[in-house]
């Protein structure tokens, strides 16, 4: 091994951001070049291209090392505590958000079948559009704004405060003991609160559809039954699981390589680092959540 | 030739555009205080983190116990860098955790001990340190003192081999400072480790290191003792070195030893030179550690200077301390007659109300029922105009004699 990629270098640090032309802390990587017009154009385009590959290289690998450290020893009291944090703490409110877009679904959907004659669908319809695709977006994109935007700020200022420089320094693998747990408890958690999601959200299409719309009740519940797969149900949670996955590592990413943007640095870069968390994690649960259901369908 | 602990080897470090390290060598030794100075952003902080691999060079390699980092395998640099603690500049204390935690933090996560025992050993630590009454806090409800003895505390606690000290003095009191560098020195001596520390706080650093780097301009400047980076006067260190000391000894109020210099060589420019005469006092602090801690210790050795100040300033003397717990006074136009009834009129003087008033003072600060002596040494001699400062400071070592002491066993002064 070189001196250049020593093992001196930290686990965490193995991964390699590319901040600018430049690179970080003199990786090697060619000065940054500034020609004008046509040139310039596409210099601006190649420049792009490597550093969203550099930077999408280096995701992948930090989840890698971020998976394989789950099941390290003296994990469990770690991940218990995040799974409270990122999923007990989170219940109230995906139970609220859950129970109006139910509610919600069941207004909607009840003014529109009921041009059609077809009001007895109510149950199906609400079912599945929760079970298959907004119980798991709507679930994931709330816990990316409570729990996820808060994995980045308290781990990006655990960065510019040499917290994560003093676990090395201590010999604790700041990736194992901060990102790992997280991680976990993520993914433990998304498809936890998706099933109570969905089930909440059953609620209040029946709240609206059968109580204060006067629809059948019977037939409300009987369309649900009938409606719902297993399939439905099993894609439901693998997207849920998807998701878990993306939100946590995006989040303990940015955090983790706050001090690397160029755009701000302290406080500023862990705001930043924050924004980017949560509207990265956003757009990807969206693009991930077509990508999944076309290999579902 | 002794192998080096640590070595760097034309190591060059640049962010970005910025070289900081340009081309270092320098060696760090087993069981030595090696002091790195420098002026801020000469890199002295990015060096201690390449020790750790925190970070890693450009270009160079570094090597431990003459094999190169480069080439260790994963577990083998493992089983180095779990033997290296790293005190940092901002303390970097987990600020979600208790004092407790945060020192037991690095025993819970990467030993095997069981709960008891990591409880005394963090206690013993904390006592050490002072902070039983911190315990139960988070680190935002401390002073930037207390935190750093927090800081201190965390990086001694696993019993390392190889201490990294960046600043484990900044912001604090010159007590406090006397205290920690006094704590540094007897844990390295207790449990031999290598410290490698960056601090500014001239003399007192300088009391305690076997070695200075001097770091300048992204280079190495000076690597060796103290003494002989004075020795060798050059200009840009000399004036560095003259800037860090000022002109008072923050813990004792003395002259600092650059400003004594001073006032010596100009008194050898004038006249009054036809008889001088010079005492050295010592109060043994390493035994007074051992018998009533780091800080009733440092105030001992406070109290002496300040009333060495005060009584001989009034009479024309001046005084620096040259080590830790020395202190030289020069009586200008004083035979060694003159200078005997002076030391001996100050001894009687610190006999009859001034050792007391450091008695009832230590007694304050250390545990009820401590038993401890106190003994105060002066050696005098007649100055010839040849002496270095060297030269008298050993005359006087070879003089001394207790003056006054104070011993419990006996019930009080002699």
């Amino acid at each position: 091994m070189s001196d250049q990629a020593g093992v001196i270098k930290p686990i965490g640090e193995n991964v390699v951001l590319m901040k600018d032309q430049g690179g970080p802390e003199g990786t090697g990587a060619p000065p940054s070049v500034k020609p004008g017009g046509i040139v310039g154009f596409f210099a601006a385009i190649g420049v792009f291209s490597v550093r969203a590959i550099s930077n999408f290289g280096a995701l992948a690998i930090f989840f890698f090392l971020s998976f394989i450290n789950i099941f390290r020893s003296k994990q469990i009291h770690e991940i218990t505590s995040q799974t409270y944090y990122i999923g007990a703490k989170s219940t109230l409110i995906v139970m609220l958000v859950a129970l109006f877009t139910g509610m919600v679904l069941g207004l909607q959907l009840f003014y529109t079948l009921v041009k059609f004659g077809s009001v007895g669908a109510l149950g199906s319809a609400i079912s599945l559009s929760l079970i298959r695709e907004l119980g798991p977006v709507l679930t994931a994109i709330m816990i990316a704004a409570r729990a996820g935007s808060a994995m980045a700020a308290e781990i990006g200022i655990l960065r510019n405060s040499e917290q994560i420089d003093a676990l090395y320094a201590m010999g604790v693998d700041p990736i194992r003991y901060l990102i790992s747990p997280r991680i976990a408890a993520s993914i433990i958690s998304f498809p936890l609160l998706t099933a109570f999601f969905d089930l909440i959200g059953i609620l209040g299409g029946y709240i609206t559809s059968v109580l204060l719309l006067g629809t059948n009740a019977g037939t409300y519940f009987y369309r649900v039954q009938s409606a719902i797969d297993f399939v439905d149900i099993r894609g439901g949670f693998i997207k849920a699981l998807v998701f878990g996955a993306i939100v946590s590592c995006i989040c303990c990413f940015q955090g983790y390589y706050c001090h690397m943007r160029k755009d701000g640095f302290g406080a500023k870069s862990v705001g930043l680092a924050t924004v980017s968390a949560v509207v990265i994690s956003c757009v990807l649960i969206l693009v991930s959540d077509y990508v999944v259901t076309s290999f579902l369908m | 030739m002794e192998t080096p602990l640590i070595e760097f080897r034309n190591v060059t470090k640049r962010f970005n555009d910025r070289t900081v390290l340009d081309n270092i060598n320098l060696s760090i030794y087993e069981n030595q205080v090696t002091t790195i100075i420098g002026k801020s952003g000469t890199g002295k902080s990015v060096l201690l983190k390449h020790i750790i691999g925190l970070l890693k060079p450009d270009e160079g390699s570094i090597l431990f116990q003459g094999k190169p980092v480069a080439g260790m395998k994963k577990s083998e640099w493992e089983g180095h860098r779990r033997g290296i603690a790293y005190l940092f500049q901002n303390n970097a204390l987990f600020d979600s955790m208790t004092v407790f935690d945060n020192v037991a933090f690095p025993l819970r996560q990467t030993t095997r001990l069981g709960k008891e025992e990591i409880e005394k050993r963090v206690m013993k630590r904390i006592e050490d340190l002072e902070l039983e009454e911190a315990v139960g806090k988070f680190p935002s409800e401390l002073s930037g003192g207390m935190q750093k003895r927090v800081a201190l505390a965390r990086a001694l606690v696993t019993d390392p081999e190889i201490v990294l000290f960046d600043e484990p003095t900044t912001g604090q009191d010159p007590i406090r400072k006397n205290m920690i560098l006094s704590m540094i020195m007897h844990y390295r001596k207790k449990y031999g480790f290598t410290a490698i520390m960056i601090s500014h706080d001239i003399p007192d650093v300088f009391f305690i290191s076997d070695r200075v780097i001097i770091l300048w301009e992204g280079s190495v400047g000076f690597e060796g003792p103290y003494e002989e980076a004075l020795r060798l006067k050059v200009p840009m260190i000399e004036e560095f070195l003259r800037s860090l000391d000022g002109f008072e000894d923050q813990l004792t109020g003395l002259l600092s030893r650059e400003a004594f210099k001073m006032h010596y060589s100009a008194m050898l420019g004038s006249s009054s030179m036809e008889k001088t005469s010079a005492a050295l006092f010592s109060v043994r602090l390493n035994i007074l550690y051992e018998a009533l801690g780091a800080q009733a210790s440092v105030e001992v050795l406070k109290a002496l200077g300040a009333y060495t100040n005060n009584y001989f300033n009034n009479i024309g003397g001046f005084s620096a301390r040259h080590s830790r717990d020395e202190i030289l006074t020069i009586f200008p136009r004083k035979d060694l007659e003159e200078a005997q009834k002076l030391v001996q009129d100050f001894a009687d003087e610190l006999t009859n109300g001034v050792i007391d008033h450091i008695r009832d003072m230590v007694s304050a600060r250390s545990k009820a029922g401590t038993c401890f002596d106190i003994y105060i040494r002066a050696g005098v001699m007649e100055v010839s105009p040849d002496d270095s400062i060297e030269e008298i400071i050993e005359k006087g070592r070879l003089h001394q004699e207790i003056i006054s002491k104070y011993r419990c066993d006996f019930g009080g002064n002699e």
